[in-house]
């Protein structure tokens, strides 16, 4: 299972575009980070989401 | 006036009025910009959501400086992670380093912001850091790369307007980078009274977000900072220590 955004998906096995392609995100608002680190936009057809990663999908929001 | 220019990390900016998105509908977004002639404006990076679709970015005019914050942080680590996505979301290199380790207050941690200040303005962000009024912090924060300085007015959402008013003064005067009052300031007086001071620019949310008819708070913001600004280059009169002094002639009386 991988984790994203605090959601268990069942999605290990995928490339990072793989799985966003099957979910709403708009890839040019979003950033993505796995582990802790940033996946840049350029490494998402190579980056295989593997079982126990934690990815955090984030995009801008109104705030002061 | 023409030449009087905001200059942050490099950048020119001719508006004094950074103006904050939170609290109030993305609709109301461009409308706000334009009557605050706003040209930086704050956002914050949070989870994305699957179901929305729109995207502020979609509201905010082109041309405007984008100025995401690390709200959510409680130390250097968490804010430096932040704005390394906010950079990644593809906007620009400028941070607004926020640090707050208290949900009831929300008073920004100094020490924390130092740490953070200094790891990204390494990297290459040009970093305002929000902060509570201390000038060795202050100092802390120009050595550590800080683009601009930016002290609390009174507790963020508050309206309170300048508590922190002697505090501020002692940052305009001493510390060589422009001075933004963040946080607090409730009413376009409280405005044109920091930038009366000295003030570089001021930042402001809440005051227009619970305002009546917020484009119309934009624009008194706006007219209220630009008056404290011409107020301050044309030099402030003096104060009387005692007594009074008359504006018109003492000679030329009607009376023998």
């Amino acid at each position: 299972m991988v984790k994203v955004n605090g959601e268990e998906f069942d999605v290990a096995g995928k490339t990072i575009a793989e799985y966003l392609s099957t979910t709403n995100y708009d890839p040019k608002r979003i950033a993505v980070e796995r582990n802790g680190d940033i996946v840049f936009k350029a490494q998402y057809n190579e980056t295989l989401l593997q079982d126990g990663d934690s990815i955090e999908v984030v995009s801008f929001v109104g705030g002061g | 006036m023409n030449n009087d220019k905001l200059i942050i990390g490099g950048h020119e900016f001719n508006s004094r009025f950074i103006l904050g998105s939170g609290k109030y509908s993305m609709k109301l977004i461009e409308a706000a910009v334009k009557d605050a002639g706003a040209e930086i404006i704050t956002l914050a990076v949070r989870r994305a959501n699957t179901k929305e679709q729109e995207s502020i970015l979609d509201y905010i005019p082109e041309g405007i400086t984008l100025l995401p914050n690390t709200s959510g942080a409680r130390n250097a680590e968490e804010a430096v992670r932040i704005a390394r996505l906010a950079r990644e979301l593809g906007c620009g290199n400028f941070v607004k380093v926020e640090i707050m380790r208290d949900s009831k207050y929300l008073l920004p941690d100094n020490q924390e912001t130092i740490k953070a200040t200094e790891i990204l303005a390494n990297e290459g962000f040009v970093v305002m850091p929000y902060m509570y009024p201390d000038l060795n912090v202050a100092r802390d924060l120009v050595n550590a790369g800080a683009a601009s300085v930016m002290p609390l007015a009174s507790p963020i959402g508050s309206n309170k307007g300048l508590a922190t008013k002697e505090f501020i003064q002692i940052l305009i005067d001493e510390i060589d980078l422009p001075i933004i009052v963040d946080a607090g300031i409730g009413r376009p007086s409280q405005a044109c009274e920091a930038m009366e001071m000295g003030a570089a620019a001021i930042m402001a949310n809440t005051a227009l977000a619970t305002a009546g008819d917020l484009p119309m708070m934009a624009s008194a913001f706006k007219n209220a900072i630009e008056a404290g600004r011409k107020a301050y280059l044309a030099g402030l009169g003096r104060v009387l220590t005692r007594g009074a002094s008359a504006s018109d002639p003492l000679t030329g009386f009607l009376r023998d």
